[in-house]
């Protein structure tokens, strides 16, 4: 297939996806409400210490963490949601890179986790009169969007690997809480034990934020900016290699279906 | 060359039981099959459940690799080169699962259009013949989870023939389809056997396989048990006859009769909602409906007829009746 084929791909099959999840109101109403109830948590304890950057600090934060939120517990549970469809094996059956219809799948997951994003911010600035002014908006929003791309790469990771395990399908929900902490969404990695640092430094998300931080700050962003892209592409490598890798298991010990 | 080629091919699979301490189990689910198709032929498989009908189409998809033995589809081999064998088979399965339900049947169309490459400019066009040829054209703008069984199952048809594929894979496409669907889906099958379609075709219903297909496989614990074409395996039981009753509250002691009967070759019982279906078939010239009839004294005989061998009457042979 040519690239611009594969492209074409990648757009119908990202479109037709987010129409599907569309189509439950209340799962459309529910990805835009629920992200509050925890930016609202967050936003009241950082209201409590009386610092206004704190709360801004807070506000990025909590809109960042809904979009891990969706991706981790949907993403995991793409494959086990094509399975029960009964279209999983259609997919691998097909003769479009598996990997490529898999990841416009997480694509769809993670643009669904964008509303939640805004539907934070603007809760932010109209009922905690958080006025997010980022000294340079440009590259705070390019650093943003940055940072849910590389949530969309995590959850292809994921995704990928439920073609074989299916007990990654609960692994997708028990990494959401401590990517909160190991990232730096809410508390800055400077604050974490020196022997958790390292494990920060090799996930995309945390360079990502960190590069958010440093554009509403008005610093340099570039140097993070340039780890985020390494080690993104790096995971979105790893995602494509697991993925054939556990494709080819699955053809030998059938674990593509239910039956 | 043959369009498909099987040569003895094997699978098993590993399950695990137990919840403390795991215990691996293999069942052995195709032993050793052969068998090869040609262009334009309707192959049937046919064989009880379990029987390794479903492995086999997997195989030949390339959705699951043999554990011994090679099979090649269109010259390409199952295991080295599933990516050129995609490009030009269809697979279709029966059932409710295998479409996206809150998408309308355009859509689904659609996208399986972009996972089989069929040009941006050709997919109109091609949409609209293959729900034309399902007799779905009108309905394709209807959420999937709106329509029936029936109209489900041409929609899998429609979707397998997106990219004109010259091999089709249809595996149990009738199964739960009303009488009237399941002769419009036989249609269809038809149509593109006509059209110069191989076709490769596991179903339970004989009537089924003996009017579509050109060759059958029958299977037994993964292994072929005969194989032929329809009149060819009613000619291995066709030099008898087949006593059918239909009977109420049928004692086992009358089933144990009837089988040390001299002249029986097979006795089967199948159940029916308030009666049961007794089959026994005999050899040439035993005539024993009387001898039959004695031993169902004391039974509530609704019918008893004597008819000659269907293909069904084939099949129960080769699988083994009770």
């Amino acid at each position: 297939m040519s690239a611009g084929r594969l492209l074409r791909l990648v757009a119908v099959s990202w479109y037709l996806h987010l129409k599907m999840l569309h189509r439950s109101m209340f799962d459309s109403v529910m990805q835009v409400v629920w992200p509050l109830f925890f930016a609202t948590t967050a936003l009241l304890v950082y209201r409590a210490t009386g610092d206004r950057d704190a709360l801004s600090y807070a506000a990025t934060g909590a809109a960042v963490v809904t979009v891990w939120t969706a991706v981790s517990s949907n993403a995991s549970g793409i494959l086990q949601r094509e399975r029960a469809f009964g279209t999983l094996e259609l997919l691998v059956a097909a003769p479009a890179p598996f990997s490529l219809s898999i990841m416009s799948i997480v694509l769809a997951v993670t643009t669904t986790g964008g509303y939640a994003v805004a539907a934070t911010l603007l809760w932010s600035r109209f009922v905690f009169g958080v006025h997010l002014a980022p000294a340079w908006p440009l590259p705070f929003a390019l650093a943003l969007v940055a940072t849910v791309f590389s949530f969309g790469v995590l959850g292809f990771l994921l995704a990928v690997a439920a073609v074989r395990y299916r007990a990654v399908f609960a692994l997708g929900g028990a990494l959401e809480l401590p990517l909160w902490l190991a990232c730096g969404f809410l508390v800055p990695v400077a604050l974490l034990p020196s022997w958790l640092r390292p494990l920060s430094w090799l996930l995309p998300p945390t360079w990502g934020m960190q590069a958010v931080r440093a554009a509403a700050a008005g610093q340099s962003l570039w140097a993070d900016l340039g780890l985020w892209a390494g080690s993104t592409a790096a995971y979105a490598a790893a995602a494509v290699w697991v993925a054939a890798t556990v494709l080819r298991s699955a053809r030998r010990h059938a674990t593509l279906s239910l039956t | 060359m043959s369009v498909i080629e099987v040569s003895r091919v094997s699978r098993h699979y590993h399950v695990r039981s137990g919840l403390r301490w795991w215990r691996r189990q293999e069942i052995q689910a195709v032993r050793d099959v052969s068998f090869h198709i040609e262009a334009g032929e309707t192959f049937g498989l046919l064989g009880p459940n379990g029987a390794g009908k479903t492995t086999i189409i997997k195989m030949l998809t390339t959705l699951l690799l043999p554990t011994a033995g090679s099979a090649r589809v269109l010259g390409f081999d199952v295991a080295s080169q599933p990516g050129e064998i995609r490009r030009r088979v269809g697979y279709v399965f029966g059932g409710d699962r295998g479409l996206y339900d809150r998408l309308s049947a355009l859509d689904n169309l659609r996208y399986f259009a972009e996972l089989y490459g069929v040009p941006a400019r050709a997919q109109r066009q091609r949409i609209a013949y293959v729900l034309d040829l399902v007799r779905l054209a009108g309905r394709e703008r209807e959420r999937v989870e709106g329509y029936s069984r029936g109209m489900r199952q041409r929609l899998h048809i429609a979707r397998g023939l997106l990219h004109d594929p010259p091999v089709l894979f249809l595996d149990e496409p009738s199964i739960g389809i009303d009488p009237v669907g399941a002769r419009e889906l036989r249609a269809t099958v038809s149509a593109l056997a006509d059209a110069g379609k191989t076709i490769v075709l596991t179903t339970h219903y004989m009537y089924e396989a003996d009017e579509l297909c050109d060759r059958i496989a029958i299977l037994r614990d993964g292994s072929i048990v005969a194989e032929g074409s329809p009149a060819d395996l009613k000619s291995r039981v066709s030099e008898g006859e087949v006593v059918e009753a239909v009977v109420h509250s049928l004692p086992a002691d009358a089933i144990a009769r009837i089988q040390e009967l001299a002249g029986v070759r097979s006795v089967t019982v199948r159940d029916l909602d308030r009666a049961q279906v007794l089959l026994v078939q005999t050899k040439p010239a035993a005539q024993l409906a009387a001898e039959i009839a004695g031993c169902l004294r004391g039974t509530a005989i609704q019918s008893l007829s004597v008819r000659a061998p269907t293909l069904e009457d084939a099949y129960v042979e080769l699988v083994g009746g009770t």
